[in-house]
């Protein structure tokens, strides 16, 4: 698997235990709009995924980052650049 | 009709919604009158007053309010003028001297309100590239400096030591980074561990800014906060307050021992582009923080007042934020929304007023009643106000 495919499975992983209506997940689920998580929820997956690949995702990069590619992307950039 | 105040449309259903059940509108009560730093005159009932941050009682204060008469006779009604032209009187120098001695450090900056103090201080020293690390249930105040300086926002977990320490620790370290934190956070009135906080900040190579906004007064042996109580102040760069809460007026400041502090007047935009406080408020606020200086036999009423609220409040059965009283905050958890909106209705209708505060002001989403504690309530009116708490909560049908 690519770096990308393993991080993806990762956050996948990650996105189950949040997701409670069992939204059928895509590069293109948004997290608001079709999880519909709220800020706290957000906040607890986030952290989640951080101490999964020890990084930092800031709020600024959060506000950049409506569906599920866009992070797998994000924190793809992220592990590479570590 | 769609225009831009259509995105407040999920605000005016929840509002209308709430109105229709026959509530009175809890967000806009009019205290009609006030007799004392604990009672007041609303839809004309006399009131217990249980929701104001007057901790230390001052507002009614006999020299407080001679010092501000002075001042409006000697100084006039405002300044007209913001603090690097023309808006720097004797008064605020003096206020910022009076600051200086309670907090025993270098440099005091006035601010026209404590939010502009977050707001002023975090957006100028952290800017673009810098990193902000931060409690996620930190005050509004401080979120909109961080998104006013354009630094990376970094939130851990409420009070939460270890993800606090695994985020610095990802950093880059060559960066910038300031560690806010707050000694008591106000919604549920809890404290931070601010010594085990702050020593992780330092091993980071983090600044260190704390609002003590809820403590100035009655925590820590000279009333300087819980930075004070937990022995580190002497590792806080910053510290922020507020004139609004135990000194008894309206305004804002930092405190700090930096020794390029004093630059911050011609740089902090929240600080040069408004208007300075008043000539009254300048004055009423240095003779409040003289006196604050030695008020060490009502503080020791204001904790046992909050001690016993928090005894009667949760042996009467109700939910309370805290297991211990930390502060002189007691914020009581509703189930919800509406009947934390009845049970605000029918205390209102007991003649006890405390605050409703609702998400997003709260954490976890929560519906509570929050009481503050002054000084000068007596030992009679808390027995009072567990009275009324019993009779309003068994009303609703909350216990």
């Amino acid at each position: 698997m690519s770096d990308r495919a393993q991080i993806s499975a990762a956050i996948l992983g990650h996105i189950a235990d949040f997701n409670k209506k069992d939204i059928a997940l895509s590069d293109t689920t948004s997290f608001v709009a079709d999880l519909e998580w709220d800020s706290l929820t957000v906040m607890d997956f986030v952290a989640a995924v951080e101490d999964e690949f020890d990084i930092v995702i800031s709020m600024n990069m959060q506000a950049e980052i409506e569906n599920v590619g866009q992070l797998v992307d994000a924190v793809t950039s992220l592990v590479a650049a570590k | 009709m769609s225009d831009l105040f259509s995105k407040f449309d999920p605000i005016i259903d929840i509002r209308a919604n709430l109105l229709a059940t026959g509530v009175t509108d809890p967000f806009s009560l009019v205290m009609e009158k006030v007799l004392s730093p604990t009672e007041a005159i609303c839809n004309g009932r006399e009131t217990i007053l249980l929701g104001t941050y007057n901790y230390m009682g001052m507002t009614f204060d006999p020299d407080v309010i001679a010092a501000g008469k002075q001042a409006l006779d000697d100084f006039g009604s405002g300044t007209t003028g913001s603090r690097v032209l023309n808006g720097t009187y004797a008064g605020h120098r003096a206020v910022e001297d009076a600051l200086k001695q309670f907090y025993d450090c270098q440099h005091a900056m006035v601010f026209s309100t404590g939010y502009q103090a977050n707001l002023g201080i975090i957006s100028t020293i952290a800017g673009k590239g810098d990193y902000i690390i931060l409690d996620i249930d930190s005050h509004a105040s401080i979120w909109d400096g961080c998104a006013m300086g354009k630094a990376e926002t970094v939130p851990f977990k409420h009070n939460d030591i270890e993800a606090m320490d695994k985020r610095l620790g990802r950093l880059p370290a060559e960066a910038g980074k300031l560690v806010v934190l707050e000694g008591v956070y106000s919604m549920l009135g809890d404290i931070a561990p601010l010594k085990e906080m702050v020593a992780i900040a330092k091993k980071h190579g983090a600044m260190v800014l704390v609002d003590e906004a809820h403590s100035m007064g009655f925590i820590g042996e000279h009333g300087r906060g819980v930075a004070e109580a937990a022995g580190v102040i002497d590792d806080v760069d910053f510290i922020i307050g507020t004139f609004s809460k135990s000194v008894g007026t309206v305004g804002g400041f930092c405190v700090s021992n930096h020794p390029k502090f004093e630059v911050l007047r011609l740089v902090c935009r929240p600080y040069v582009f408004t208007a300075s406080l008043p000539p009254s408020v300048v004055a009423t606020a240095a003779t409040s923080i003289r006196k604050l200086m030695h008020g060490s036999n009502k503080r020791a009423h204001l904790w046992e007042n909050s001690k016993r609220l928090h005894a009667g409040l949760r042996e009467l059965g109700f939910q309370l934020g805290t297991q211990t009283p930390q502060s002189a905050i007691i914020a009581v958890i509703m189930p919800d929304l509406e009947p934390g909106a009845m049970m605000w209705e029918a205390l209102l209708q007991e003649g006890l007023y405390v605050n409703l505060a609702r998400p997003p002001a709260t954490p976890a989403g929560m519906t509570l009643l929050r009481c503050s504690l002054c000084a000068e309530h007596s030992s009679e009116q808390v027995e009072e106000i567990l009275h009324r708490f019993e009779r309003a909560g068994k009303k609703v049908g909350i216990i």
